[in-house]
């Protein structure tokens, strides 16, 4: 009984979690390489509506998902020639991305809300992982594919993060930009390929959304998640192995919330998250000490050759 | 012969407001084509709209009285903004002035002369007081302020709906979601039968001048200056960081309460749902202070011209069925385009003979 408590959180944990572990997988590589970009919510939710329209017109929602990968990459490539090319300040660019993202999906989408998908992804089990005890069931039986597959991308980025010359590239790129440029690296190509790839992924995180955990489509469906993907970032400190445990952290904590619904009113549930995102930053301030959060040196300014 | 860009000096004000102008009537120019690709007519929809908000005394007012909101918590942001403490939080800043506020003409049970007063003051502190915690945490622990300030806008949000859905539920309002109605003493006074309620227009005004003050005559506001544009000179200055950002943000947090008493008790009259009680003034308010170029006075005259956009969103929504948050697509755009302007007053384009073509580092 207790056992199947914990199994259901874990499941219901991971589900939650699958939007947040995307977008601030994208966030943690673009933020590796220099460049914040706080369009997070703006990229998710034009991601989560064309993926959406393309699976719900051609029924297909794999589809669907490379439309939602498609129009997230596409607003970031918006934030990437603004703040890296023409070096505007990234937050501001960001934010804007935000907001047009936010009123583009409204116009867009329209004529599109309140219609269930038809066909939406569905639950796949996992061959041999799903009979291991306890964690089977919970996180390989009955799950969405991309909840596991973040799991899996979680792993390779943090591998080419830190195991290959590409990673090291892009490390450098936002940890010192004049020395990965003197050493012919071309800063200003990575930094618009990492947004990009950056798009992609929140891209992702909102065609889950749309696609199989609500599966329709809702003016401002992403309530939010985008800023939490944000926070998470920092609270992983950059690194795509915690970024893991960070998001399973706050999906269980959420689901938790839930299992106090008969004391608590469920206004006051609903706003654990974002509670729980401004607790998490401060205990990590806390352990690590003022300032010392290990952010990328460079993170936030713009480059240009020959400048200081 | 080619052309390059060239540095130039601090832009001239004719220059400032020409490029400015250019990039907001350029982004007007995209919002309407993205709302022809998308179904929507441009031309008569902006004849429309131009009729019902600028044409018509009534509409006129509507502007106004949306601009209200955002010239304060815009004023405020701009104080903000100086220093470089990112406030991205004037939203909920701006909701739980709205709920202080309430919370007074409901229950204090104060008299009428008192009532109002006490409201703004309350409306005041419960924002600052809520702009507080990321202020502490940026100074002491180095915590993003921009995300502590965002995720505080979502913590307003479900207090004003848990507010609205338990313990102040009207009793007067079966089945509905606000409180009761305020005592008309609580009510700020408007303009005729319009609702621009102008004790809050002219609150707004005097936040301008307070700030500008504040900014060109005052030490702190000359620490302010300092800490935002050369923060390693404001430490050899002996600027005293925790000192200055604590104030700076408790007045613009505390500029966005007073927004927010404007709107519950000049709009509503009484608590209602936050998607009503505030159609993003908050984000809104960022971009009036960044277009204003951080200038507290210009920063009303920006208001307007946001409120205009807002009141031209309630034009598509009556007249054309457009959904309410469309209103984004203008917003984003002229941020967008302001941005990308900026360039524009950093360097000039002049004629030579005979040079490299110059690199995108040096274009932008």
């Amino acid at each position: 009984m207790e056992l199947d408590l914990v199994v259901t959180t874990l499941a219901r944990a991971l589900a939650f979690s699958t939007p947040l572990l995307w977008a601030a997988l994208g966030e943690i590589v673009v933020e590796r390489a220099g460049v914040v970009n706080l369009g997070v919510e703006g990229m998710m939710i034009l991601g989560a509506l064309a993926g959406f329209v393309v699976a719900q017109t051609t029924g297909d929602p794999w589809l669907g998902l490379l439309a939602a990968m498609a129009a997230g990459g596409l607003t970031a490539a918006l934030h990437a020639f603004f703040s890296v090319l023409l070096r505007a300040n990234q937050y501001v660019s960001g934010l804007a991305l935000t907001i047009f993202g936010l009123g583009l999906s409204g116009l867009i989408g329209r004529s599109w809300v309140g219609r269930p998908l038809t066909n939406p992804m569905e639950f796949v089990d996992v061959p041999i992982l799903q009979s291991i005890p306890v964690l089977g069931p919970a996180l390989f039986q009955g799950q969405y594919a991309l909840s596991w597959l973040g799991l899996l991308a979680a792993i390779a980025l943090w591998f080419v993060l830190h195991h290959t010359r590409l990673g090291l590239t892009i490390r450098t790129v936002g940890e010192n930009p004049a020395a990965a440029d003197a050493a012919g690296v071309r800063v200003l190509t990575v930094r618009i390929w990492t947004v990009i790839f950056g798009g992609v992924m929140a891209g992702v995180a909102g065609g889950f959304l749309s696609l199989a955990y609500r599966p329709s489509w809702g003016q401002g469906m992403t309530n939010g998640l985008g800023w939490i993907a944000l926070a998470l970032a920092i609270f992983a400190l950059w690194d795509p192995l915690r970024a893991i445990f960070a998001a399973l952290l706050f999906g269980t904590f959420f689901t938790l919330s839930f299992s106090l619904q008969a004391y608590f009113a469920p206004q006051l549930l609903t706003m654990m998250p974002y509670l729980f995102t401004i607790l998490a930053l401060t205990v990590i301030a806390l352990r690590k000490g003022a300032g010392a959060f290990g952010a990328p040196e460079a993170l936030g300014e713009p480059y240009s050759r020959g400048e200081r | 012969m080619t052309w390059k860009w060239e540095p130039r000096g601090e832009p001239t004000a004719a220059l400032v407001w020409g490029v400015s102008l250019g990039a907001v009537a350029f982004a007007m120019i995209l919002t309407g084509i993205l709302f022809a690709f998308f179904g929507v007519a441009p031309i008569p929809a902006f004849v429309t709209i131009v009729e019902r908000t600028i044409l018509d005394a009534r509409g006129l007012s509507e502007v106004v009285r949306r601009s209200i909101p955002l010239m304060l918590a815009g004023v405020g942001l701009t104080l903000a903004f100086r220093a470089r403490f990112w406030n991205i939080g004037a939203e909920g800043q701006l909701l739980i002035g709205a709920v202080a506020a309430a919370g007074v003409a409901l229950f204090s049970g104060l008299p009428a002369t008192l009532l109002l007063p006490t409201m703004f003051i309350a409306g005041f502190l419960a924002g600052a007081a809520w702009g507080l915690g990321p202020a502490l945490l940026k100074v002491r622990l180095g915590v993003n302020e921009i995300i502590t300030t965002l995720m505080l806008n979502y913590v307003a949000i479900y207090i004003v709906r848990w507010l609205i859905n338990g313990p102040w539920k009207g009793r007067s309002m079966a089945g509905f979601a606000y409180s009761d109605m305020f005592d008309p003493a609580a009510f700020i006074p408007t303009l005729g039968a319009t609702r621009l309620h102008w004790p809050t227009l002219l609150l707004a005004i005097l936040a301008a001048l307070l700030v500008t003050w504040l900014l060109a005559r005052t030490r702190f506001g000359f620490e302010v200056r300092m800490m935002g544009e050369s923060p390693e000179a404001a430490r050899y200055a002996g600027v005293d960081f925790f000192r200055t950002t604590l104030i700076l943000v408790l007045v613009s947090a505390g500029a966005a309460g007073l927004a927010g008493v404007g709107e519950v008790a000049g709009i509503h009259r009484r608590l209602v749902d936050p998607g009503s009680l505030s159609i993003g003034y908050g984000y809104t308010a960022i971009i009036v202070a960044l277009l204003a170029r951080r200038n507290p006075l210009a920063a009303l005259v920006t208001a307007l011209f946001l409120g205009w956009v807002a009141a031209s969103g309630d034009v598509m929504q009556v007249a054309l069925r457009l959904p309410s948050q469309i209103t984004g697509v203008t917003q984003g755009l002229v941020l967008l385009s302001v941005i990308g302007a900026e360039p524009l007053l950093r360097y000039k384009l002049v004629r030579v003979r005979k040079t490299q073509p110059p690199t995108a580092g040096e274009v932008a």
